[in-house]
């Protein structure tokens, strides 16, 4: 199982909804689930699963689970996760979605995890 | 004639000027003189050295290293020294051959002169080792050392029809070539199992034995020599040897081996060594104090030096000492021994050997490429932790010896995998790493340090190089260094200069691609593990994805290459800015049916697209959802028509105008070569997108010159222009070639494009590749058209295989069953995307402005093809 709660989320607990089977997702890439009305990106990469809205906040399309995947190093040099917005390549951290263009942009996130070989979405509100 | 008025500033100077007696003038005694002039030069007159110079052979010193050009035609002069230029030098030449040297009285004998000297200097050289055997002196038996030997050679090929030299080291190859030229059927012997037996190994041995014999020259190592069998008139006949064999020749060389010229020194009393040569000490210096030896005829160290560059270091030290003892000069200069490294020009076939190129270190690794196809052999000896250079051999393309011979002198780490050091260099290429002081430029003799200093004074470019350091003004072969160099010490000087990829890829796309070439990889996961860190990015992903495709053509919709696609190459498809797509079936050279214009037509009205036409002469329908662009293409391919590669950096379209066919003026069929060259090229993954035009005159209807490979039609042929684009900077491209039929046309294509797919970096295009050359259009022109890189044949082979491996890539989708699931919008439901909001303007469907959605306007859904 990997579980990987998003730090910015808060209590209540998520009330958590199963979207696809991880094979659904090729390694590296994302797919976009419809949850409760809300496209939301869900990626595998290197092992993890995230998910953030699919909207690009520079573009308000909602393009994001068709970005590339990836790595960066932050301040720290710690190798961290993000995915590049295919239509301006704005990129974002995929556990923060924190843009790494703008301070202040950043993308919504969600709790998710894969349990039994299914992935679940945590909502929250 | 001497003027009485000049008498009173020439008076008699108490004491005579010291005199310098030189046996010898050949290459190494020539350059002794000009030492001796050179560093005398501060000297006060009066005290100005005399010298003498002994020379035995009718002629003065010349260049025994490219004695077999004598046979050309012209024939080049060979001369180093001048009779004139010794009297204005004021060097006096004595014909004859010295004899009798009395050290104690410090006289010298030549001819019936008895000279004084105050120093002697022996630079006698060698004479040509010939074994003993039967029949060596036979009429039509010669040795190959001096210009009168090859006269006596040439008179004798008049009535000869073949040669044989015996030995296959670096002179009998050079005299095997000497025979070559007077038109003689020629062979080589070698008592080794292979050529050049102290320089190379086996393989280096077998690839000059390959090239050599495709010159037609008869090889033939492992034999021992047993006589030279004699005709009844007591001629030569041929060579027989110890295994039986026999070898018919009129005429034979021996060329196997030198033996220093020491009888005279010998006679005078000086220190020999065991097997000859004349002891010198560091400073060049005999036993006999003011006596010196210099070049073939001296033994150091226990070595003869058989090479010129050795016997040059000895000269100047020779000279540094001879002025000091003399009283004349500074401190002694010392010769301790000398690199062995050389590199050379052999019957045409570069040779280059150094450091220890033999790998007898004690656990010593290599890397060698031996590559039949070019006859090119590199190998480099490495370090028992592979990490340093310790020597290495290069045959057929000795391009990279100093880069290497300097790697390996200073016995730098190396930063780089060494194997990419011997791939064949190509321009703005693979760069070694910068060493201390490296010699960057050996034309002009310029080191690293006098670079780093320009680019500290503010040079910032290669130009600027160029001109304030002399670098790369010769033979230009150093500019990639120079290049690399340049990097460096900005990156160093802290300003930001990198051609690296991104910050996973310590590469640029061009070495990247290199070694992606080289190392076979077929996958972004072994790229990755093998050459990057971290799990790529947005700029990495992609460029690795088009350097697989551009290397082999596999659908990149594959599992393993699907990560890598940027969204347009993902969904093949144009991504468009509320996330629809664009589809643009392939209409090649702009020419179309009216059944496939309705076609097109039906498929835009089942869909509610947008139609646009193009300026590349393509009919744009634009507004389409992911989940419907396999059904709008299984359409498109049963109407007949297949991808138009819109989305990729590959060739986009080649536009055409009526031409001949049509056309008043015009002189040749271009919308016939358009498509043609299209259904080409199609497809073609490259660093950027690629544009064409064809026109059928010189009225240019196509803009083919705003392309970046443009066709003109003209009455002899047709006229090819490269490097133009339009865009932000517009460009027109430039003359590469005229007159050129189809197949010469096509073939030139072919090489412009994949040199540029292979070497162009990361969204580059064309012209600014094209900028970025070296040498610009002339040195494009010798790569692709006068092959002077002898990558032709390899890049042929690769437009062949992507010509050969092509499939329309929608075709494969949707024969992909993973196909319907990957376009799926949702992954968790059925439904279409409800986000998006449209607007209709001009009888069409366009995507609603933001202060248009804030007014509340009704989503329009998309026309599906669900229905």
């Amino acid at each position: 199982m990997t579980l990987n709660l998003n730090p910015h989320s808060s209590p209540p607990l998520p009330s958590w909804q199963r979207v696809c089977s991880l094979a659904d997702i090729l390694p590296g890439l994302g797919v976009c689930a419809l949850v409760d009305g809300r496209q939301i990106a869900v990626f595998h990469v290197a092992g993890q699963v995230y998910a953030v809205s699919n909207r690009d906040p520079f573009t308000g399309a909602d393009v994001i689970s068709r970005g590339l995947t990836g790595s960066y190093r932050d301040r720290e040099a710690k190798e961290r996760p993000k995915v590049a917005s295919p239509l301006l390549k704005h990129a974002f951290d995929l556990e923060t979605g924190q843009s790494l263009d703008h301070a202040d942009m950043t993308l919504p996130t969600y709790p998710a995890r894969v349990q039994e070989g299914e992935v679940w979405i945590g909502l929250v509100d | 004639m001497p003027q009485p008025q000049n008498q009173p500033t020439s008076l008699p100077t108490p004491t005579r000027p010291p005199q310098i007696v030189v046996i010898g003038n050949g290459m190494v005694g020539h350059r002794l003189v000009e030492q001796l002039q050179t560093q005398a030069g501060a000297v006060a007159p009066q005290q100005t050295p005399q010298i003498t110079v002994i020379c035995e052979e009718s002629r003065l010193a010349y260049d025994r290293v490219h004695l077999s050009s004598h046979f050309d035609d012209p024939a080049p002069d060979l001369a180093l020294a001048t009779a004139e230029g010794y009297e204005q030098g004021g060097v006096r030449v004595v014909y004859g051959q010295a004899e009798a040297v009395d050290t104690a009285q410090k006289t010298i004998q030549v001819n019936d002169q008895t000279l004084s000297y105050d120093a002697l200097v022996f630079a006698t050289g060698s004479f040509p080792f010939v074994p003993p055997i039967a029949g060596r002196d036979a009429p039509g038996c010669f040795v190959y050392r001096t210009l009168d030997d090859l006269e006596q050679i040439r008179d004798a090929a008049r009535n000869a029809r073949s040669g044989v030299v015996i030995g296959g080291g670096l002179l009998g190859l050079e005299a095997a070539g000497a025979l070559q030229k007077l038109g003689l059927t020629t062979h080589v012997v070698e008592f080794a199992p292979q050529l050049m037996p102290a320089q190379l190994d086996a393989e280096g041995g077998q690839t000059l034995r390959r090239t050599i014999e495709d010159m037609g020259i008869g090889v033939h190592v492992g034999k021992s020599t047993s006589e030279v069998t004699l005709d009844d008139s007591g001629r030569v006949s041929g060579l027989a040897f110890a295994d039986g064999s026999a070898l018919e020749a009129d005429l034979v060389v021996f060329s196997a081996g030198i033996r220093p010229r020491d009888d005279l020194a010998r006679a005078s009393g000086l220190a020999l060594g065991e097997r000859g040569g004349i002891v010198i000490d560091d400073t060049c210096q005999t036993s006999a104090p003011g006596v010196y030896a210099v070049g073939e005829c001296a033994l150091h160290g226990g070595r003869i030096y058989g090479l010129v560059a050795p016997g040059y270091s000895m000269a100047k030290v020779a000279a540094a000492s001879i002025l000091h003892g003399l009283g004349l000069g500074n401190a002694p200069a010392t010769f301790t021994g000398a690199d062995l490294s050389t590199k050379l020009k052999l019957l045409g076939v570069e040779v280059g050997s150094f450091g220890d190129a033999k790998g007898v270190t004690e656990g010593c690794r290599t890397v060698s490429l031996s590559d039949n196809v070019r006859g090119t052999y590199s190998k480099l000896v490495l370090s028992a932790d592979g990490l340093r250079m310790l020597g290495g051999l290069l045959v057929g393309d000795t391009a990279r010896y100093n880069d290497l011979l300097d790697l390996a002198l200073f016995g730098t780490p190396l930063t780089v995998p060494p194997e990419t050091l011997i791939v064949p260099p190509l321009p703005g290429g693979a760069v070694l790493p910068a060493i201390t002081n490296a010699l960057i430029c050996s034309c002009e003799n310029v080191r690293a340090d006098a670079v780093c200093n320009a680019i500290g004074e503010g040079a910032r470019d290669i130009k600027a190089l160029k001109s304030c350091t002399g670098a790369g003004t010769g033979c230009g072969g150093c500019v990639p260094s120079l290049h690399g160099l340049l990097q460096g010490e900005l990156r160093r000087l802290g300003e930001t200069v990198s051609n690296h990829l991104c910050e996973h890829f310590a590469y640029s796309r061009q070495e990247l691609f290199n070694l992606i070439r080289v190392r076979g990889h077929r996958a972004w996961d072994g790229v990755l593990a093998a050459h990057g860190s971290g799990l790529g990015c947005e700029v990495c992903k992609p460029a690795v994805g088009s350097v697989l495709a551009s290397l082999h053509n596999e659908y990149v919709l594959k599992p393993q290459h699907a990560p890598l696609q940027d969204t347009n190459d993902a969904f093949l498809a144009n991504i468009q800015k509320n996330g629809t797509y664009s589809v643009m079936p392939r209409v090649p050279g702009g020419e179309i049916t009216a059944d496939s214009l309705i076609a097109i037509g039906e498929v835009a009205r089942n869909f509610g697209m947008y139609c646009k036409i193009t300026g590349g002469q393509r009919i744009d329908l634009l507004g389409a959802q992911r989940d419907d662009l396999p059904a709008i293409w299984a359409e498109l391919i049963a109407a007949g028509f297949e991808s138009g590669h819109a989305y990729g950096k590959s060739l986009r379209t080649i536009k055409s105008c009526v031409g001949s066919t049509w056309c008043r003026y015009g002189v040749q069929d271009s919308t016939g070569l358009a498509i043609r060259l299209e259904l080409r090229y199609r497809g073609l993954r490259s660093p950027h997108k690629l544009k064409s035009g064809v026109s059928g005159c010189t009225r240019e209807c196509a803009e083919a010159r705003s392309k970046d490979f443009g066709i003109i039609a003209t009455e002899a042929g047709w006229n090819l222009y490269v490097g133009g684009n339009g865009g932000v900077t517009p460009r027109h491209a430039l003359l590469l070639a005229e007159g050129l039929d189809e197949q010469t046309l096509t073939r030139t294509i072919d090489r412009y494009l994949m040199f540029y797919v292979r070497t162009a970096d990361r969204l580059q295009r064309t012209s600014a590749w094209l900028e970025g050359l070296e040498g610009g259009l002339d040195y494009l022109r010798a790569v692709i058209m006068d092959d002077s890189l002898g990558l032709c044949a390899d890049l042929d082979a690769a437009m062949d295989q992507h010509v050969g491996s092509y499939e329309d890539e929608w075709a494969a989708a949707l024969a992909d069953p993973a196909t319907p699931a990957r376009f799926r919008t949702f992954v968790n439901a059925d439904t279409r995307d409800t986000g998006l909001q449209w607007v209709e303007e001009r009888g069409q469907l366009r995507p609603a402005f933001a202060h248009e959605m804030t007014q509340g306007l009704t989503p329009l859904p998309m026309a599906g093809g669900d229905d």
